[in-house]
């Protein structure tokens, strides 16, 4: 019994994106990783094939499709292992605040863009003091009528430098109450008094444009708040069940990637004696481990993917899968590594380059540590 | 009881004393990227004699045993892991002709490494085999009163960056055991037919240098024989024993490192209106931290100990190696995860600590092997069925 529906169309779509990353993006990803950046044409050629913000309407150029076009199109980055792209960030945590939250004018104005390529989107809520404790943000929206005036810092803002369009989580300093007081805005690169900081030199995720955006008496006009005033938080919290559910399919599919990289290492390296490490107990035994808590995340994350869907209320689920696939995904990793010796210390090796990645998912997307601070929370604990 | 006694005291006052004055986080960040080794830092640390503190006087030595080296390595790894394992690894291999090498040979080769005139390296494993040296392609032919060198070895520490390498080789290949037929020379770097390339970037300590060496037709002289022809096999257990411990000491240091790192992010660190300091779960994980690296502390220095006194064997140093660079993950991986995002950052120096602490995991043998020797230890030879 399969969990997900993978349908003909599904699998249509897959086999089209998968020769997309062998001929665009493989061939590159080398290059793109040792100049720490993706060309912006790339985020334009998927957008043309189709690939990006599968869920947007018909009408505004999307494909309509439901939430497992999203998880094909992850499941696919995982395997190509290049993380420099992210896709998954800007079609499915990022544009669903435009398309649920948007004014008719808003999804009209930038929907299309963010469909082809052409509009490269970011979502800005953590500021140097502002962590996990969203709440505390500084970066203040005072309202003047017919335009507001932002001024603030973000840090840690994946896709800061191609963005074109940011969504900026900011507080009205009227307002005590951080919970009543916050509210999302769309903010356009090239906007005065917006300014793009440093790319961030990163421990992995060397080609992913991560930086700090500065907003120095940024004044956009009033038609860019996003949603209505003082409902950025119940915004946020709206989508933040998407966010850590496609946080769980990259830890998952990542490890599941892995696993069949480190098999057939594993079958085929040998030891001195011509013994495959396949055949070594220990070996054996660690990647049986392996193997099991990878199909227990995969279970229980098609589950989740079924009830979204769904339109269940799957918060706390969610929040255990993002603590519970990141940590496994790193264990795996780690193993990999360590089963492959000397050679799991090499950057020619694309597991090593995988480990590195893989853990910052642990961190983003609210530590593993609020996410069980979170479901705590919600189990009245 | 781990008691350190004045002299001990005073060494790790100095080390310390050195690599907080020295060591440059912007630098170790800029070494880093580049891969380039730091020179000047090992020339100052020769100078303060923490090259060869383990060994004798006579070769510009400290005259110390392995856990003054331990001491050395700790104190260099907490203020930095990439430069204290970098530095502590400039002698890397010269343990070889400490402990089994002639006058001649100590006299030549030892006062050079610790007056920081060059670095040794140690050519043992070949492509594909790692610490398993069951067997090695790697030949000497005897010619007359030389010795004609040719083969492949790889991971080479100080690999083109050495004054001389200490290369296994098969002198006798009808011995049985294979291993009884194994030889150690000295292959000074500048040799004909050395080649040495790069093994390329690797996930951490890249600048530490390691290559693959193509011996091809190398001549030495037959004096450049480390001890008695067969006896290479033995050497390089024995030379591993010692090397494990310092890479434990290292890792003990790297640990303590990260662990000081994390706990003074988080007192600083608010959010929620107090310091993350506060929250029990963190707390819990600092305990966890800090009882990790006890543990680790006290077997390596017990270890270190028992080398000093004659009383160590390979399965104690492969269980203080274990126990440590396990050690130094877990903490490393924490004080990663204590800072947030900051600890992904290459800025905040941590998530370069849990680098090395990887590379240390599989330094001179993967857990897999080390466990294996552990086990042969424990369990001793069975009885072969009848």
């Amino acid at each position: 019994m399969n969990i997900l529906n993978y349908t003909e169309e599904h699998q249509a779509f897959r086999e089209r994106f998968r020769a997309f990353i062998e001929t665009q993006v493989l061939p590159h990803a080398e290059t793109w990783e040792k100049d720490h950046f993706v060309p912006r044409d790339v985020w334009r050629a998927m957008g043309r094939e189709g690939f990006l913000c599968t869920s947007v309407a018909k009408e505004y150029g999307g494909l309509g499709g439901d939430f497992i076009y999203s998880a094909i199109v992850c499941e696919e980055m995982a395997s190509s292992m290049q993380t420099g792209l992210a896709p998954t960030l800007h079609s499915d945590v990022v544009v669903p605040y435009i398309d649920e939250y948007g004014s008719l004018e808003q999804k009209k104005k930038y929907l299309p863009g963010c469909v082809t390529g052409d509009i490269v989107t970011a979502i800005a809520m953590t500021e140097p003091d502002a962590g996990s404790d969203l709440t505390s943000m500084r970066t203040t929206a005072v309202d003047h009528g017919d335009h507001i005036i932002l001024s603030g810092s973000k840090t840690f803002i994946s896709c800061g430098i191609h963005a074109d369009l940011a969504v900026v989580a900011a507080r009205n300093p009227e307002i005590e109450d951080p919970y009543a007081g916050m509210s999302l805005y769309l903010v356009e690169a090239g906007t005065p008094g917006f300014e793009k900081g440093k790319k961030l030199d990163k421990m992995g995720w060397h080609s992913q444009d991560t930086a700090e955006l500065f907003f120095n008496d940024c004044r956009i006009p009033k038609e860019n708040q996003l949603g209505e005033k003082g409902f950025g938080f119940l915004m946020l919290v709206g989508k933040l069940q998407q966010e850590r559910l496609c946080c769980s399919m990259g830890a998952v599919y990542g490890a599941e990637m892995c696993m069949k990289v480190i098999m057939d290492y594993c079958r085929d390296t040998t030891d001195a004696s011509e013994k495959p490490l396949s055949k070594f107990q220990a070996i054996q035994f660690d990647l049986v481990e392996m193997l099991t808590e990878v199909k227990l995340g995969r279970t229980f994350l098609d589950k989740l993917i079924a009830d979204h869907m769904e339109g269940l209320d799957v918060k706390a689920e969610t929040s255990m899968a993002k603590y519970w696939t990141t940590d496994m995904a790193n264990r795996v990793l780690g193993k990999s590594l360590t089963i492959m010796g000397e050679y799991g210390t090499l950057e020619e090796n694309p597991l090593v380059q995988g480990w590195r990645d893989m853990r910052v998912t642990s961190i983003f997307a609210g530590t593993n540590e609020i996410m069980k601070y979170i479901v705590a929370k919600l189990m009245h604990l | 009881m781990l008691e350190f006694n004045t002299s001990q005291k005073q060494i790790q006052k100095a080390v310390r004393a050195f690599a907080k004055g020295e060591f440059d986080k912007e630098k170790v960040l800029e070494l880093d990227k580049s891969g380039d080794y730091p020179q000047d830092l090992y020339v100052k640390a020769a100078d303060l004699g923490l090259i060869g503190i383990h060994f004798p006087e006579d070769y510009s030595g400290g005259g110390m045993g392995l856990f003054e080296q331990a001491l050395v390595a700790e104190e260099m790894c907490a203020v930095d892991s990439s430069l204290g394992i970098t530095l502590g690894m400039a002698s890397y291999g010269a343990e070889f002709i400490l402990r089994f090498g002639s006058p001649d040979q100590k006299k030549a080769l030892l006062p050079g490494v610790a007056e920081g005139r060059f670095r040794c390296g140690s050519a043992i494993t070949e492509p594909g085999n790692g610490y398993d040296i069951s067997k090695i392609s790697t030949v000497a032919v005897k010619n007359k009163g030389n010795y004609t060198i040719t083969g492949r070895k790889t991971h080479v520490v100080n690999g083109g960056n050495a004054g001389f390498y200490m290369v296994l080789c098969q002198t006798d290949p009808t011995t049985v055991p294979l291993t009884s037929g194994f030889s150690l020379f000295i292959v000074e770097a500048e040799k004909k037919g050395v080649t040495v390339e790069s093994s390329g970037q690797r996930l951490g300590l890249n600048m530490l240098s390691s290559a693959t060496l193509d011996f091809d037709s190398v001549e030495v002289p037959s004096t450049n024989l480390i001890g008695d022809l067969g006896k290479g096999y033995d050497y390089v257990q024995a030379f591993l024993m010692e090397s494990r411990m310092l890479a434990a000491a290292q890792a003990v240091g790297l640990a303590r490192g990260a662990y000081e790192r994390a706990l003074a992010h988080i007192k600083a660190r608010e959010q929620f209106n107090r310091p993350i300091a506060a929250f029990q779960a963190l707390r819990h994980k600092i305990a966890d931290m800090a009882t990790t690296i006890t543990l680790a502390r006290l077997v390596t220095y017990d270890a270190a100990r028992r080398f000093d006194l004659n009383i160590c064997d390979a399965s104690t140093a492969c269980l203080a190696k274990t126990a440590a660079c396990k050690a130094a993950m877990t903490v490393s991986d924490d004080a990663v995860q204590l800072l947030g995002g900051y600890g992904y950052m290459r800025e905040y120096e941590v998530e370069h600590f849990y680098r090395d602490a990887k590379m240390l995991e599989v330094r001179d043998g993967s857990p897999y092997l080390l466990k294996d020797i552990i086990a042969d230890s424990e369990i001793g030879k069975l009885k072969a069925r009848k």
